[in-house]
């Protein structure tokens, strides 16, 4: 697989270490009243959908960035490539 | 179900081979059943035989996606063994191997099972401590387990690179009980056993559905038509989110790829299944004589049944750096299964939720040695409602709960599982 980083441009993804689900990045909060059931969700549980897929990507061989790659799971077609800081700050990291 | 005997074989030798016929009855689905298990798979058919063997059930189906034995449980590379080191998880796999030292006779079925015996190596010092101290603990739990220096090892194995600079071998650790079983004989053997006692074997049917009426099973919807069903059994191994999503339910687990190879057919050179301590490399050969091998997940979420070139080369580098002999062997074929890696490495058989809709899968790579313990605890909790002693810890909520059977110490982390 190629991943097409937006600042370094087409890279292998060998380069690259895997997280998984983008969904890790929205982490509830520690002192709601619900927090235990909130973070046992949040660990364990995951969507795993057959099809479109945001997932965590680290450029651990290369600039160290983490990047958000919208992949198809039964493909391995990757349609879109973002920096996850980017995708933050926009406040879009959720499925 | 006509038995199989060495005097059946000579008396069809005389007689044209005419009296043969299909092992197990391909039926269409009825109305309704007590117990539908989803699933057609090595687990699927296993619990469905215990549930009419062992269990005393009846009107039981199997409904199968595609065809008996396309799945995962002819996709694996065939290996069995009982060597863990977490009680929760050596518990049920020394059951698992028990049970398979008599799954032919009891099913009157050749499933080619040969105890040829695993070998792990060790590489370190330190590796070395871990292993006997696994081997301790699979030898209080009942099942084999011998340490082998190095000099024990080049007897049997003179082919290892030995004094590989960064992997040199300085033991190993030995099961004489694992070995290897065929893994279609083993979804024919079930089918054929569990069609004898009446159950339905339905192929071509796809569950689209499930019919839950105030938290509890109907039934199913398929591509063959509604089925109602009293209670219903998931096994469904890399699927096992797409299917139980269906339910309203979001499982602890990612499905990935992980390849499996074989190469040309050889004479007989490797003793049987060896496991490299400094990567993931395994490999054991077949009676037909190819090399079967495998290594890593290739790592991240696939659905698609095959995997990247990266493993293939990553693979093949492992298998270089413990035996360099098979450097000339020719690649014959490689394939990818989706596997559902679970939080912990470790399975899930458990009630769900949803009354009378129970789980089983999680399976991780770990699947197919499984298959007849799996079978058994299965269609214990199906019907008696509760879990079997050799699968207690294998519970949905564990993970909520923090008892987490993580054998690999990884976290949760299903690429590193």
């Amino acid at each position: 697989m190629m991943i097409d980083h937006p600042i370094l441009g087409p890279r292998d993804a060998e380069e690259f270490v895997y997280l998984g689900d983008a969904c890790l990045m929205v982490r509830p909060d520690g002192m709601a009243a619900d927090a235990a059931e909130a973070f046992a969700t949040y660990l364990y549980a995951r969507e795993n959908p057959a099809g479109r897929h945001r997932e965590l990507w680290f450029h651990e061989q290369g600039d160290q960035s983490w990047l958000i790659v919208t992949r198809c799971t039964r493909t391995h077609a990757i349609e879109k490539v973002e920096l996850a800081q980017d995708a933050a700050r926009a406040g879009v990291v959720g499925q | 179900m006509k038995r199989f005997s060495g005097l059946r074989i000579l008396a069809e030798g005389l007689t044209g081979n005419a009296g043969w016929r299909p092992h197990w009855r391909d039926a269409a689905p009825a109305e309704a059943y007590d117990i539908v298990i989803v699933g057609g798979g090595g687990h699927g058919l296993a619990t469905a035989y215990h549930l009419a063997e062992t269990y005393g059930e009846a009107r039981i189906a199997v409904v199968e996606k595609g065809w008996i034995g396309g799945g995962n449980v002819g996709r694996n590379t065939t290996v069995v063994r009982a060597n863990y080191l977490l009680p929760a998880n050596q518990r049920f796999y020394a059951l698992s191997l028990r049970m398979w030292e008599r799954f032919e006779q009891e099913l009157n079925y050749n499933a080619m099972v040969s105890q040829r015996g695993i070998l792990n190596l060790y590489h370190s010092d330190g590796q070395r401590d871990a292993y006997i101290r696994r081997g301790n603990a699979i030898r209080f739990s009942g099942a084999d387990a011998e340490h082998l220096d190095r000099a024990a090892l080049e007897r049997m194995w003179p082919f290892f690179d030995y004094d590989n600079a960064r992997f040199p071998i300085r033991g190993g650790l030995w099961q004489p009980r694992g070995g290897t079983v065929r893994h279609d004989a083993v979804a024919w053997g079930y089918a054929r056993a569990a069609s004898a006692r009446g159950v339905d074997i339905v192929q071509n049917c796809e569950v689209t559905g499930f019919d839950i009426q105030g938290g509890r099973i109907a039934g199913l919807r398929t591509s063959r038509g509604a089925i109602g069903a009293g209670r219903v059994g998931i096994c469904v191994a890399g699927h096992s989110s797409r299917v139980m999503e269906m339910a309203g339910m979001n499982l602890p687990v990612e499905s990935h790829v992980l390849q499996a190879f074989v190469s040309e057919g050889l004479k007989p050179c490797i003793p049987g299944v060896i496991g490299f301590g400094a990567g993931h490399f395994y490999i054991s050969q077949s009676d037909k004589g190819g090399l079967v091998f495998g290594g890593d997940l290739d790592g991240y979420n696939s659905y698609a049944q095959r995997g990247n070139l990266p493993m293939v080369e990553h693979v093949c580098a492992g298998g270089m750096a413990l035996m360099p002999m098979i450097g000339r062997a020719r690649l014959l074929r490689m394939w990818g299964g989706v596997m559902d890696m679970t939080m912990d490495g470790s399975p899930i058989i458990d009630r769900t939720p949803v009354e009378g809709l129970f789980f089983n899968g999680g399976w991780c790579y770990g699947g197919f040695k499984a298959t007849p313990a799996s079978g058994l605890v299965f269609a214990h909790l199906i019907a008696t409602g509760t879990p079997h002693e050799a699968a207690a810890d294998f519970r949905l909520d564990r993970f909520a709960r923090g008892h987490l059977i993580d054998e690999a110490g990884s976290g949760p982390q299903p690429n590193l599982h």
